[in-house]
């Protein structure tokens, strides 16, 4: 929002002049993120950086398009996020919103997006509701979701015989749905939950939560929380002897820095769900690579970052097919989900009319410091989860507009 | 200088009294075949052993109320100002222990010895600087002061360190945890109630039961009076600052490798400092210290009973104890 | 006891009314044009306006009877919670969300001054600030508020069933109106003999007392009064935001305030409504600044605890001697 009062005004007045042709090739992006927070690892000034990425990737400024990126920080508060993207709309004339991780800011700004008809492509966010209850015509949503995690790490939890579970879960809209979603999962597969406690966002001493669990004598104690809480609580959990004691942690959202920042001694053996890893294939490692350059702590990109590259990636694609900005977020969605999606970072895919973009999802596991070969070899793939698998059923989606 | 001599006994004493509290608590065998057998014990021990967990998790957080709130009665005391800058100097005495040791690889325990002076320092400098051209004006001017200090520390450790965790480790010394039988307890955390505890009582001690403390109480009494004795009494409430935030910096190096290093560790703590600060009454050190690790305990209890209300139940004894005796429990009536 | 009679040194007399209405004119015309120029955004103007109400209600507090109220914010966002909800789930009517608010925000008020004003001083402030924080939590857990999430959505459904408030102005000129005469209702009330009593007990409680005064009584009133028009404040901004979150409960909010009155000048009339638009611009429009927002404001604070006790309004009018 680096924007002065003048600027707002030239921007204003440029929109409404442009809009007026059919050939308007002015594109304007607002990435709306956690700068400083405990997700601003997970997405933060990489997601800028990913956003960037796609849009030089995209070629499209030696075709005569201009494409400008903003960017906010929502701090975590869906009241800020809200504002900001009213903003965006209203005077700076944005086009697309993206990452907008953190579920009860993404819930929010789904409703801006709408009122304005803005394109919105969530890439940050985990609450399947997304794509269900809350789902809009200006809405994709990218890279994973709470259905895929509990499909994902729940299942397989359960199924190697952790069927007592107790949660510690983050509380708001995303530790809410992860919870939901999982205990779903347990349930049809046999398991059965004993409890649960929630934590306040951004929470540093679990000592107390971690008490209730271990008092709950659960096998798992499931991890229904993010960033920098779940890496705080997978510390303070070896701290006070709960895995030692024999009850296993199920970190249901794990990203890759989280990992690197907890370390392999603690970490290690842990089974997560995820869409993207930097080292999996030719394609992902030389984007990682271009990505960490340019990033100031060298870090490797998240699941996050890259689905905000690849939602560019795609709106751009989409834009570029139809030749020009229609400055129209619902008729531009509809054409994005007509058109298969296809990126280095997550292969081909498809969105479906909810606004689920389907793709395939992979369990990992934390390797041994002894397996690691450097700071960021971290993880190894122990299975796949087919892209038909890994998100909601189309039949189960409870979104509006596909009852037409 | 007077905090620097009295953190250092403390230090040493409190390491001592560490390893004799650790040796009481080793598990026995006995202990230990307990721990292994609770999954088949009846549910009145399982719960047992959680309301003792939360206890001792309370006065864990008892030892940073009680720290913080002595800190603020001492302020109190000679200035007469609520130092609503309290937690953003307990953070700061965090980020302190976090620089001594990635920039000048001084560790924990060199920190533990060198913060409380560094931030005491830095808090006189606050005292001399701006604090003290408000001795004449109504108190709520300091608390407004205060509060826009804290503020522009806090922004300002938030716009280069972002506000999630930086990572402290625990010393070598103090990793690893007891089995109590009925939880583990981490050395660490042990440590921090056992020198809060004996830093808490040692001021207290230096306060009521010396002559400097005399002298220093006296000031409080009668300003005027003391300084017709001979003694510099703008000096030593210049000291007695630098104290009091010396003491809010122990508590962050106490703090760091618990809580992680994070700008905003202090913002809401305070405010749950000053709920107990008016329970106990600011008249009493001896009321703070008491306090504090008894609110502690009573939110530890909470915890157990009613996980959901814990984080109000030190507010409700604030609203009870008003209505029963305003002037809080230990306090004088102003 | 004495001791607030620093803090403020701007009574108005009789004489000042022309001047003061004056400028008040003034004030609601430029507000009157000032969409209308297409220079500012509105929305904005009406999150100001709302702000500008909040801090007129603690000035009435700090300013007319010396006490320091540290979380008053907890007033703002339990009217705000009640607007949101009886608005987005009940389905009320604008006018009627807002007025069930004002009442919520009276009954806390009634209790906390209940409580608060047991002590006087800086225990006040921080009893205030305790108990407000105590809501916080409450509000935090309370699944009506949906905690971290907020309320999203508030309806702008038609005032009084005629005046549509989804209209960008006319949301607008009704903001303006319900903050003009919630102006003059204070004014009114620092300019009665309630008023005049109040001051009394700011510049001495115990001669007040020995007058008869049951100045607790007085005090209580003036507290209720200033939750109510607090709360008013709040219900109005979540119909404007379209949502409730706990960014408006939270203790930084009760001290932004503080921050907007002290810039404005303690104990001036028209003080809190200039400290309200400086600080909703310099977050407007210094937002991408990140935190230094936030130190900018402390440097504010410090500056005028030190050097500029009588704030914007408060010194122009000593400059011109006029009450303003």
């Amino acid at each position: 929002m680096k924007i002065s009062v003048s600027m707002l005004a030239l921007t204003a007045a440029l929109g409404f002049a442009t809009a007026a042709f059919a050939d308007d090739k002015n594109v304007k992006l607002g990435v709306l993120t956690d700068m400083a927070g405990l997700y601003a690892d997970v997405g933060g000034a990489g997601s800028i950086v990913a956003a960037q990425m796609a849009v030089d990737d995209s070629g499209l400024a030696a075709k005569g398009w201009k494409i400008d990126i903003v960017s906010a920080d929502h701090q975590n508060k869906p009241d800020v996020g809200v504002n900001i993207s009213r903003q965006w709309a209203d005077q700076d004339k944005v086009d697309g919103i993206f990452d907008v991780l953190t579920s009860s800011v993404a819930l929010a700004v789904a409703g801006v997006a709408k009122d304005k008809n803005l394109v919105y492509m969530n890439s940050g966010a985990a609450a399947s509701d997304l794509t269900n209850s809350a789902c809009t015509p200006n809405t994709v949503h990218w890279t994973y979701d709470t259905y895929l995690l509990a499909n994902g790490t729940g299942k397989a939890v359960v199924k190697s015989g952790g069927d007592t579970w107790f949660f510690l879960t983050a509380d708001y809209a995303f530790g809410q749905a992860l919870e939901r979603d999982t205990t779903a999962v347990i349930t049809a597969n046999g398991g059965k939950v004993l409890g649960s406690v929630r934590h306040p966002l951004s929470s540093s001493d679990f000592s107390s939560y971690l008490l209730q669990a271990q008092a709950s004598k659960a096998k798992i104690i499931g991890l229904a929380n993010a960033g920098g809480d779940t890496a705080n609580s997978i510390k303070q959990a070896s701290e006070f002897g709960i895995t030692a004691g024999g009850q296993k942690l199920a970190a249901l959202l794990l990203f890759i820095t989280d990992v690197h920042s907890v370390g392999l001694k603690i970490a290690q053996g842990l089974q997560f769900t995820t869409t993207f890893y930097w080292d999996q294939n030719d394609g992902t490692r030389a984007f990682a690579k271009r990505f960490a350059e340019k990033m100031k702590n060298h870090q490797m990109p998240t699941m996050v970052q890259a689905g905000v590259y690849a939602s560019v990636n795609h709106y751009l694609k989409t834009l570029a097919a139809m030749g020009a900005n229609p400055h129209d977020g619902a008729k531009v969605v509809s054409k994005m989900k007509e058109t298969p999606t296809e990126d280095a970072l997550f292969g081909k895919g498809s969105i479906q009319a909810n606004g689920r973009v389907i793709h395939p999802g992979y369990l990992f596991q934390v390797k041994t410091p002894e397996e690691s070969k450097g700071e960021w070899d971290l993880v190894k793939q122990i299975a796949t989860i087919p892209a038909d698998e890994a998100f909601t059923p189309i039949a189960q989606s409870t979104c509006a507009l596909l009852k037409k | 200088m007077w905090g620097k001599r009295l953190n250092f006994r403390v230090w040493i004493r409190g390491a001592a009294l560490t390893r004799r509290f650790l040796a009481e608590t080793t598990p026995s065998l006995a202990l230990r075949e307990r721990a292994a057998h609770q999954p088949s014990l009846p549910m009145f021990a399982i719960n047992t052993s959680a309301l003792f967990g939360q206890l001792l998790v309370g006065l864990i957080n008892g030892s940073f109320y009680a720290l913080l709130s002595l800190g603020l009665a001492v302020i109190f005391g000679l200035l007469n100002i609520i130092n609503f800058a309290h937690g953003a100097l307990f953070m700061m005495g965090a980020f302190c222990a976090y620089f001594l040791l990635n920039l000048a690889g001084v560790g924990y325990w060199g920190a533990l010895v060198l913060t409380p002076v560094i931030v005491g320092a830095f808090g006189i400098f606050l005292e001399r600087t701006m604090l003290h051209r408000l001795a004449n004006l109504d108190h709520l001017y300091g608390l407004l002061l205060t509060f826009g200090l804290a503020l522009i520390i806090q922004g300002l450790f938030q716009n280069y360190f972002g506000s999630s965790g930086l990572p402290y480790a625990i010393p070598p010394e103090l990793t690893g945890a007891q089995n109590l039988g009925f939880m583990f307890l981490p050395n660490y955390r042990a440590w921090v109630v056992v020198l809060s505890a004996i830093v808490c009582f040692a001021t207290w001690f230096a306060i009521e039961k010396t002559s400097l403390g005399a002298l220093l109480r006296a000031a409080t009494e009668n300003p005027a009076l003391v300084r017709a004795f001979g003694v510099n009494v703008p000096r030593m409430i210049t000291l007695a600052y630098g104290f009091g935030v010396g003491l809010a910096g122990l508590a962050g190096v106490l703090a760091a490798p618990i809580n992680q290093v994070r700008p905003l560790m202090g913002a809401d703590l305070i405010i749950v400092v000053f709920a107990v600060v008016v329970i106990g009454g600011m008249g009493s050190i001896l009321g703070s210290i008491v306090t504090g690790f008894a609110l502690g305990v009573i939110e530890g209890l909470t915890k157990y009973i009613y996980p959901e209300a814990s984080n109000t139940v030190v507010f409700v004894v604030m609203a009870l104890v008003l209505m029963v005796k305003p002037a809080g429990l230990f306090g004088r009536a102003s | 006891m004495a001791a607030s009679s620093t803090v403020i040194q701007s009574p108005s007399g009789a004489r000042g009314f022309n001047t003061e209405l004056k400028v008040f004119g003034g004030m609601a015309a430029l507000l009157i044009v000032l969409p209308l120029t297409g220079l500012v955004y509105p929305y904005f103007i009406m999150q100001a306006l709302c702000f500008a109400l909040f801090a007129c209600a603690f000035n009435l507090l700090i300013g007319y009877v010396g006490l320091l109220s540290f979380g008053h914010a907890v007033f703002l966002g339990t009217a705000g919670y009640v607007s949101a909800h009886a608005a987005r789930v009940w389905g009320l009517a604008p006018e009627l969300a807002i007025l069930l608010a004002v009442m919520a925000a009276l009954g806390l008020g009634l209790a906390i001054g209940l409580l608060a004003i047991r002590r006087q001083g800086i225990y006040f402030a921080m009893t205030t600030l305790a108990l407000s924080q105590m809501m916080y939590f409450v509000y935090l857990q309370a699944p009506f508020t949906h905690g971290e999430d907020g309320i999203q959505g508030v309806p702008q459904a038609r005032l009084l069933g005629l005046i549509d408030l989804s209209k960008p102005l006319i949301l607008y000129y009704s903001v303006l109106a319900i903050f003009l005469l919630a102006f003059l209702l204070i004014y009114r009330a620092i300019n009665s003999p309630f008023g005049e009593i109040l001051k009394a007990i700011r510049e001495n409680e115990p001669r007040a007392i020995s007058l008869g005064y049951k100045t607790d009584r007085y005090k209580l009133v003036a507290f209720v009064l200033s939750a109510g028009l607090a709360g008013l404040a709040g219900a109005v901004k979540v119909i404007v935001a379209q949502n409730a979150s706990l960014t408006d409960v939270h203790w930084a909010m009760s001290g932004e305030v503080v921050l907007m009155t002290l810039v404005g000048g303690l104990g001036t009339i028209f003080g809190p409504v200039v400290g309200a638009f400086i600080i909703t611009a310099m977050q407007q429009y210094l937002a991408g600044w990140g935190q230094w927002v936030q130190v900018a404001q402390g440097v504010i604070f410090v500056a005028c605890v030190l050097a500029f006790r009588r704030g914007i309004v408060g010194e122009i009018a000593a400059r011109l001697k006029i009450p303003l």
